[in-house]
């Protein structure tokens, strides 16, 4: 048997609440190879940030755990960087400055001061931030601060990156763009990548494999795709691609048929309710009729 | 002439922060006289100067009218015109105290020379001179004070703000004992104070006069706890992202702090910082007025015991130095406050 570089065993986890434990998590299994790009889609509140700080460390599982490379998950570290969702740059230091602060945790004793220097903008020339490298966080715009993020989190040279929705609050446009730029860094350096994302083509573009978690609570792995779509890929033909076009499809019918938003179960029950119609048997329609 | 034109313009460059800072209307006044778009300029003036000074003048229109009326059994209650002539009073009285020192000090040494001529063996003595502090000494006097009171308790205030910040245990334990001390007013402490100094501070040449001593530490006493409350406030309000950044990065415990912790803490620092020293200056008018430690109080304590036909002018000056003063140390506060604020946007006045 081989061991694999990431392994999520038995991961379940219990949040306190005044209502007793509350089960967000129940047995997530996952084995990760070194170089792979995974993608985590599901329905909001299920849990896949859950997921990702239990592999960052940030949260401890309540039964089973993480291991990479042969070592137990037990503390955040940085060999597991994390991207945040809302870039969580130090509004007061400079992007230089930002990714200066984790080169600096990360290569303490390693680095001359010069070498330093040359890494820090070497990242940032990755992410195309070279120009505004002496920009503070709120001189530059939303799309340029996530790049930024995603330079500090490659300048630590992670074993694995993780990412929560790193482009989730730009527009389709930029966000296009960085996803180019994350295909090309994921090509040259081959980073293992666990990646949460809301979007379908996203996921479909970039992974190697998608993860789909089923509706919490006590959310687990529903089904794993695996996409075998040759590299690079190119946007535009891939949208006329019949495999690409199939793999979407899969996506779209566990999401939306397997695994429906809960949110949306309910606001059609009212809808119902209000016309009258006939169409679903729903309890609590005899209460209303 | 052209020399002093550039000299002018220097002068401009280097002060004009400062300017900014007590005075929002002198920039454009300098931008008109340089001849930068007039009209705007003028707008702005009119906005900033004309508005405040009507006020000023409605002001001291009001108050010509009313002092005569109000009659005292040290005579009418002064009208601005007595302060100010009281205030040149004050002023000269300075001078003059001082050319007496200078004499003082000149027939001093003549009289020491005198005596090395004689016989160069001689042992000379040095006396300083004993006047009587006048207005402007005890104006720095006090501002000595203030600062010595309210640094020593920002040293205080900000670490251990920033521990009880960092830690909800802590801070269950410290905080029933702040929000007990801080209502208790500073004549309260004084008299605690000033025995326990008296007791405990005794040395044959001391550096600090006791009352300097009783003075600084009734300020300290009542100026930690803003800065105190405001920093471990600013301290527990970091968000969690960066929280979580500090982790994934494994920030050593001094790294969390400095680069974290304080950046983030520095608004609210500021405001603590800011309220204390407001409260440093009130508290210290009215310990030296109570303990008769030399300052401002003192002087208008004097004052008032005096009770000649000028005291109350005098006291009127000195209530509006200590105004005035009070007002440039708030806005020296905001000027540093700004400074080192990161958040650009915030709104601070
Ligand atoms: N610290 C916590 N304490 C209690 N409950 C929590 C905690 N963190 C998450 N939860 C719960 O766990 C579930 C999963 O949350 P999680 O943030 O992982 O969802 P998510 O899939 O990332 O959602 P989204 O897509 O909206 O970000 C939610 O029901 C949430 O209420
Ligand atoms: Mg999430």
């Amino acid at each position: 048997m081989t061991i694999s570089h990431l392994e999520l065993t038995d991961v379940c986890i219990d949040f306190p609440t005044p209502n007793g434990p509350f089960r967000a998590l129940n047995h997530v299994n996952l084995n990760v190879d070194k170089g792979e790009f995974i993608s985590l889609i599901g329905h909001s509140g299920c849990g896949k940030s859950t997921v990702l700080n239990i592999v960052a460390g940030l949260y401890q599982a309540t039964q089973g755990g993480v291991v990479l490379d042969g070592k137990e998950v037990d503390q955040p570290g940085p060999e597991r960087a994390v991207v945040f969702q809302n870039h969580s740059l130090l509004p007061w230091l400079s992007a230089y400055e930002n990714v200066e602060l984790a080169v600096k945790q990360v290569f303490k004793k390693r680095k001359t001061k010069s070498e330093m220097r040359e890494w820090i903008e070497h990242n940032l020339q990755l992410v195309h931030m070279e120009h505004a490298m002496d920009k503070r966080p709120d001189e530059i715009s939303g799309g340029m601060k996530q790049r930024v993020g995603i330079a500090r989190a490659l300048a630590m040279e992670p074993k694995v990156l993780l990412m929560d929705e790193p482009f989730g609050a730009l527009d389709a446009l930029t966000r296009a763009h960085l996803q180019d730029s994350l295909m090309e860094i994921h090509a040259d350096l081959g980073n293992t990548v666990i990646m949460i994302t809301h979007d379908v083509d996203e996921a479909v573009l970039l992974s190697d494999r998608i993860v789909m978690m089923t509706n919490g609570p006590a959310a687990t792995i529903g089904d794993v795709l695996n996409i075998e779509l040759d590299r690079p890929r190119e946007r535009v033909s891939m949208s006329e691609s019949e495999e690409y076009n199939h793999y979407r499809h899969e996506v779209l019918k566990f999401l939306y048929e397997r695994q429906r938003n809960p949110a949306d179960v309910e606001a059609e029950v009212v809808e119902d309710e209000s016309k009258g119609g006939p169409e679903l048997e729903l309890i609590g329609k005899e209460d209303a009729a | 002439m052209e020399q002093s034109l550039n000299c002018l313009t220097e002068i401009n460059g280097a002060t004009m922060k400062l300017l900014k800072i007590t005075a929002g209307w002198l920039e454009p006044l300098i931008k008109l006289i340089k001849g930068e778009s007039p009209k705007q300029q003028l707008m702005i003036i009119g906005r900033g100067l004309i508005v405040p000074l009507l006020g000023i003048a409605v002001f001291l229109a009001i108050w010509q009218g009313t002092a005569p009326r109000i009659v005292t059994s040290l005579g009418a209650f002064p009208g601005p015109v007595q302060v100010w002539e009281q205030s040149v009073n004050l002023v000269t009285e300075h001078n003059e105290e001082r050319e007496k020192a200078e004499a003082f000090y000149e027939r001093q040494r003549v009289r020491n020379e005198k005596k090395l001529a004689k016989n160069p063996d001689a042992v000379v003595k040095i006396r300083s001179y004993t006047g009587k502090p006048t207005f402007l000494d005890q104006i720095v006097t006090s501002l000595v004070t203030v600062m010595t009171g309210f640094l020593l308790a920002s040293a205080i205030a900000i670490p251990v703000g920033i521990l009880i910040g960092l830690s909800p245990t802590l801070y269950g334990a410290i905080n029933p004992l702040i929000q007990l001390f801080k209502p208790v007013s500073p004549l309260a402490w004084l008299p605690l104070v000033t025995m326990v100094v008296s007791a405990v501070y005794v040395s044959s040449d001391p550096m600090f006069s006791k009352s300097f001593i009783t003075s600084m530490l009734t300020v300290l006493l009542c100026c930690l706890w803003p800065t105190m409350i405001n920093t471990a406030v600013g301290v527990a309000g970091i968000s969690k992202d960066l929280l979580n950044v500090s982790k994934v990065l494994s920030l050593g415990w001094w790294t969390h702090i400095f680069k974290i912790v304080l950046p983030s803490a520095i608004p609210m620092m500021f405001t603590g910082l800011r309220l204390s020293l407001g409260i440093a200056w009130m508290v210290l008018i009215a310990a030296e007025m109570l303990a008769q430690n030399p300052g401002l109080g003192k002087f208008v304590w004097d004052e008032f015991q005096n009770g000649s036909s000028n005291s109350l002018g005098r006291i009127m000056v000195a209530v509006l130095v200590i105004g005035f003063i009070g007002f440039v140390l708030d806005r020296l506060m905001l000027s540093l406050q700004k400074g080192a604020s990161w958040d650009k946007s915030a709104v601070l006045r």
